[in-house]
C-alpha cells in the first residue's frame, strides 16, 4: 500500500487516480500507523513553503515521517519535494526535513532572462543526469509537467534530473537514499508520468 | 526550455462536447469522455473543459464528466464556465481539475481573481477574455461574446494579473470561426501589458496559422475547437509539423 501524507494541502484527486489507474493500493491518510504499515510514502503538496510545514507540524507526523524515511521509499512531489530539503527562502526563510541536502530559492532570483515567465509553468524536457531505478521506464528527455516559482539549488549530489529554463538548471529529480523528490507532477505528467510512479512502486 | 502548448477546448451542454462559429448556431459533437481520451492520446498538452450548461441538471452532469476525465486522463485540465464563486471553484477542484477559468463571474464580482488566488495560488486561477475591437479599442464583452462591457481588456487583463491570475486565455471575437488565423495583433497587445502565460484563442484554421502564432514569444499555448473536433487539423501532425518548423514541442 502507498500513503499519501495527508494534511491538508492541495487536491489529491489526480494523484489518488493515477495510483489506482496504475492498478496500486493508494490511501490518503493522516494516521501515523497507517504510514508505519505502508510499503511506500507520498508527500505531496501545493502553496507556499511556510503554510505547508505549519500544517505538516500540526499533524505531528514528521517524526514519523523522518522514521519511516529510513526504511521505505518516499516520494515528495512538487511543494512535497521541496519540504525535504534543509530551508526555503518563500516569503521569509523557513527550515525544511532535511532529509536531502539543499535549499528552495526564488527561480527569478537566478534566471538572468528576466523575459521568462515565472511560474515556470508547462511541459519541459527532462533530462537525467545520473540513471537511477526510478527511471527503469522513461528516457532521457521526456517531457514532464512543472508549475512553480521556486526550486531547489544547491543539491548537485542528490540531483537525479533536470529541465532547463533559460540559464536556470531546475531541479526536477532527486534521490538521498530511500528518499525521492520530484518537482514536477507525474500525476500530470501523461504517460511519461505514469511510467515513473509505476517504477517508484516497484523500487 | 518550456514547449509549446497545444490545447483542445471542449464545450459541453448536458453531457455532450458541442461548438459552434461565432458562438451561434452549436452543434452537437460527441462524447466528452471519449473526446478527453482521443486527445490525451494524440498528445493533447493540456484540456479545457466549458460547461454551457445553465440548468442544474446540466451541472451535475459536468461534474460528473469531469470526475470521469480526471480519473483516467492525467494531463492538465482547465474548467471554466458558470464560475462565479469560491464555491464552484471548489466545485469542480474536487472533481480533478487544475486550473479554473474566470470570464463573465470575474466581470460581475472582480474580487472573485484575488480571493481565489489567494486560496488556491496564482496557478490555479485562469482569466478568459473575449475581446473585440470597438471603435478603435480592444473592448472586453461579456456573457460569451454578446455584451460589451465598455472595458478596456488591456487594462482589466493588467488589473487581473495584480488581483493573482497566474495565465490569461485571450479569444479574439474578431476571428473567432473565420479559421484565418489568430489574432496576432490583439494577442501582441496583450503580451507588451501582462507577463504571466497567453493562451491565444480564435482563428485557427490550418497548422501554419499555429507555426505563425509561436514566432510571437509572448505566445505560449494556442487553443481551438471545432477544427481539432472535426479533425481538419490532427494534433499529432500538427505538433510533429510545428517541431520540424523548429518550435519546440512534447511529443
Amino acid at each position: 500500500m502507498i500513503a499519501i501524507v495527508d494534511y491538508g494541502v492541495g487536491n489529491l484527486f489526480s494523484l489518488v487516480s493515477s495510483l489506482k489507474a496504475l492498478g496500486l493500493e493508494a490511501e490518503v491518510t493522516g494516521d501515523a500507523s497507517r504510514l508505519r504499515a505502508a510499503d511506500r510514502i507520498i508527500l505531496p503538496g501545493v502553496g507556499a513553503f511556510g503554510d505547508a510545514r505549519r500544517k505538516l507540524d500540526d499533524t505531528g507526523l514528521v517524526p514519523v515521517i523522518r522514521e519511516e524515511a529510513e526504511k521505505k521509499p518516499l516520494l515528495g512531489i512538487c511543494l512535497g519535494m521541496q519540504l525535504l530539503f534543509d530551508r526555503s527562502f518563500e516569503y521569509g526563510e523557513h527550515p525544511g526535513l532535511g532529509l536531502v541536502p539543499g535549499q528552495v530559492v526564488d527561480l527569478r532570483r537566478d534566471l538572468t532572462d528576466q523575459t521568462l515567465k515565472v511560474p515556470h509553468m508547462g511541459w519541459n524536457s527532462l533530462r537525467i543526469i545520473q540513471d537511477d531505478p526510478l527511471f527503469r521506464h522513461v528516457r532521457d528527455g521526456e517531457y514532464v509537467y512543472y508549475v512553480h516559482s521556486f526550486y531547489a539549488r544547491d543539491c548537485a549530489e542528490s540531483t537525479l534530473a533536470a529541465s532547463r529554463y533559460g540559464n536556470v538548471a531546475v531541479t526536477g529529480v532527486v534521490r538521498r537514499g530511500n528518499v525521492y523528490g520530484t518537482q514536477f507532477h507525474p500525476e500530470k505528467s501523461g504517460d511519461t508520468g505514469l511510467r515513473l510512479l509505476r517504477a517508484f512502486a516497484e523500487l | 526550455m518550456l514547449a509549446k502548448r497545444i490545447i483542445p477546448c471542449l464545450d459541453v451542454k448536458d453531457g455532450r462536447v458541442v461548438k459552434g462559429t461565432n458562438f451561434e448556431g452549436l452543434r452537437d459533437m460527441a462524447d466528452p469522455v471519449e473526446m478527453a481520451r482521443f486527445y490525451n492520446e494524440s498528445g493533447a498538452d493540456e484540456l479545457v473543459f466549458y460547461d454551457i450548461t445553465a440548468s442544474v441538471e446540466g451541472r451535475n452532469l459536468f461534474t460528473d464528466i469531469l470526475r470521469r476525465v480526471a480519473s483516467e486522463i492525467f494531463i492538465p485540465l482547465t474548467v471554466g464556465g458558470g464560475i462565479r464563486t469560491l464555491e464552484d471553484f471548489d466545485r469542480v477542484l474536487k472533481c480533478g481539475a487544475d486550473k479554473v477559468s474566470v470570464n463573465s463571474g470575474a466581470i460581475a464580482d472582480p474580487s472573485i481573481i484575488a480571493a481565489a488566488a489567494k486560496k488556491y495560488g496564482d496557478q490555479c486561477v485562469v482569466l478568459s477574455m473575449d475581446v473585440k475591437r470597438v471603435d478603435g479599442q480592444f473592448r472586453l464583452f461579456a456573457k460569451g461574446g454578446r455584451e460589451d462591457t465598455g472595458i478596456d481588456a488591456m487594462e482589466w487583463a493588467v488589473r487581473g494579473v495584480a488581483d493573482g491570475a497566474g495565465e490569461i486565455v485571450l479569444n479574439s471575437i474578431d476571428t473567432d470561426g473565420v479559421q484565418q488565423g489568430f489574432d496576432l495583433e490583439m494577442l501582441d497587445a496583450l503580451a507588451q501589458r501582462v507577463h504571466v502565460p497567453i493562451i491565444a484563442s480564435g482563428g485557427a484554421g490550418k497548422r501554419e496559422d499555429f507555426a505563425e502564432l509561436f514566432t510571437h514569444p509572448g505566445i505560449d499555448a494556442g487553443l481551438a475547437a471545432s477544427i481539432f473536433h472535426t479533425r481538419q487539423v490532427d494534433i499529432k501532425e500538427l505538433k510533429r509539423y510545428l517541431r520540424s518548423q523548429g518550435v519546440e514541442m512534447r511529443i
